[in-house]
């Protein structure tokens, strides 16, 4: 058989040369012989890198639209508030890359130098890289199929000078796909210090949500804990609240009695995210008052403290 | 050079053979010769299938949770209470399924109303989707884009559609495996449409952009854009707050600047989010909503844009 296989599962995947579309496939003895499954000399690379990078923590959830930039953003700005404390953000997410807008960086560019790639920088304590700056528009799709999506996370994680760095944080797309596989890889032989979960009260959300908490544990990620965005508004007129995401079946709350998982913190809905988002503010700075903030700022020094009392490098968790 | 090369860019994909990592790969003459470009012959089969389907339209958005599912069941729902009108649901997000449950057909009320291929939510409206497919509702499905790919082929080539005014597939937030693939998959069938799904925030609109801007390099018609979250009436005082703040002006703006029909702006509602969560149709749950006049309206000018679509074989969308 000449011709090359549809559906070709890829040479590095655990179905190459195994597949029904492997069958005939010049490469099929290759690929089932398993050299395909060598590891990727760029996990090495990535290790060495990482070796500057204390701590790593990797906002996650099954769902869309839960708060994971908003959040990722603002645990970076909150960590950052120290000057002493150096933080880094990168936003894996390819396709819909908020975190440029959120930061209030749309239009930077990224530099290289002869050490790689320069993160941009917010603060002198406070680097961000995201495939936004990469574009020539804001409004530039970026349409990629899975492994150019996965070069480009290993070329964020290989590439970029991060130096020393004491938080690394990583916002990702909703699922459990491509990006969140490779990320995972990638850091295999680094050590990731554990996830952040983030999800709303309804049920549709807290099932995704179980997904990726089940995603964690069959890769060996630690979960620091979940964090419910949108738990419940204060009208600003009468100062009554309202569930606008009814916790049905007891939001994350009952979610995390049952998984035995910590819960973070519960942030209610409040207009000046959003406005904060869009204009590229903290929010902790343009509204220090409100619930929303002081709920915030519990919960990054709840991570904090997590940081603090993870192993030191050199003792991985996260199995490769 | 012995190795399988570490980033195959795939058999099928532009890259075949081209790639760096494609140096000393045994395939590269054959994956540069273009071999893997021929036409996947399930798109001619797929073609065959959706002879029986006479509308075809893919709920779209560049931004997750702005409602794509619950707007995709509500509106199979509207269409479906015409018991003449056979509809039928597509949910092709692999990784978050969440159709099963905002249809209300999860766990033992499956098994009692399978058929040929079908999840049956009534005589006239059919669902399928990858939550139907797993053990439990939590089981995780991680997996990479080229297994997401098949999964859709089969869907759309393997399941017996039959006859169906109205098939609707709700996508996952994004512009990549997923939606290239249904529209390749389908580029020699004729979809109608796209409806795109957003909130009032500049965050959401630039991912809606980018949605756009994908729909018009696939040569995708955009029926319009739908503006969920739309301020919120609190039930104590009655008065408005803008929840998610427009403050780029909204979806209206966005709308007027690209020129793309706006189709409605739907309010927030608590009811919404509990319907869904209980796998009721809020339509009939809250028929006094001011979300739902909405989305009837909505769904009203999507029957419109359809009927006024060309016949089957004014093939519209580039293959």
């Amino acid at each position: 058989m000449e011709e090359v296989p549809h559906d070709c599962p890829g040479a590095d995947s655990a179905q190459a040369g195994r597949g029904a579309s492997c069958q005939g496939c010049p490469n099929q003895r290759l690929c089932a012989s398993g050299a395909g499954a060598a590891a990727d000399p760029a996990i090495e690379e990535i290790k060495e890198k990482m070796k500057t990078v204390k701590h790593k923590i990797l906002v996650l959830s099954g769902k869309g639209g839960v708060g994971k930039s908003t959040f990722s953003a603002h645990l970076a700005h909150g960590l950052a508030e120290d000057e002493n404390t150096q933080v880094a953000l990168l936003d894996i997410d390819i396709c819909g890359p908020s975190i440029p807008k959120i930061m209030g960086l749309e239009g930077e560019q990224v530099h290289q130098s002869g050490s790689g790639w320069s993160p941009v920088f917010l603060e002198d304590n406070l680097g961000v890289m995201s495939v936004g700056f990469l574009l020539s528009s804001p409004d530039d799709a970026v349409i990629w199929r899975g492994p150019k999506k996965n070069g480009m996370i290993k070329q964020f994680l290989r590439d970029v000078d991060w130096g020393e760095v004491d938080y690394l944080i990583v916002d990702t797309p909703p699922g459990t796909s491509d990006e969140h596989l490779s990320v995972v890889q990638y850091l295999a032989a680094a050590h990731i210090d554990g996830a952040v979960i983030i999800t709303t009260p309804q049920e549709v959300s807290l099932q995704d949500v179980r997904k990726e908490i089940s995603f964690c544990h069959k890769v060996k990620l630690p979960i620091i804990g979940v964090v419910e965005n949108m738990s419940g508004f204060i009208c600003p007129k009468c100062q009554k609240e309202s569930q606008i995401f009814p916790p049905t079946t007891g939001g994350a709350e009952a979610m995390c009695q049952d998984l035995k998982i910590p819960l973070l913190g519960k942030v209610p809905l409040d207009p000046r995210i959003g406005k904060s988002c869009d204009k590229g503010q903290s929010f902790l700075v343009e509204a220090p008052d409100s619930p929303a903030t002081v709920t915030y700022r519990s919960i990054i020094q709840r991570i904090q403290e997590f940081c603090s009392q993870r192993l030191p490098e050199g003792e991985n968790l996260v199995g490769s």
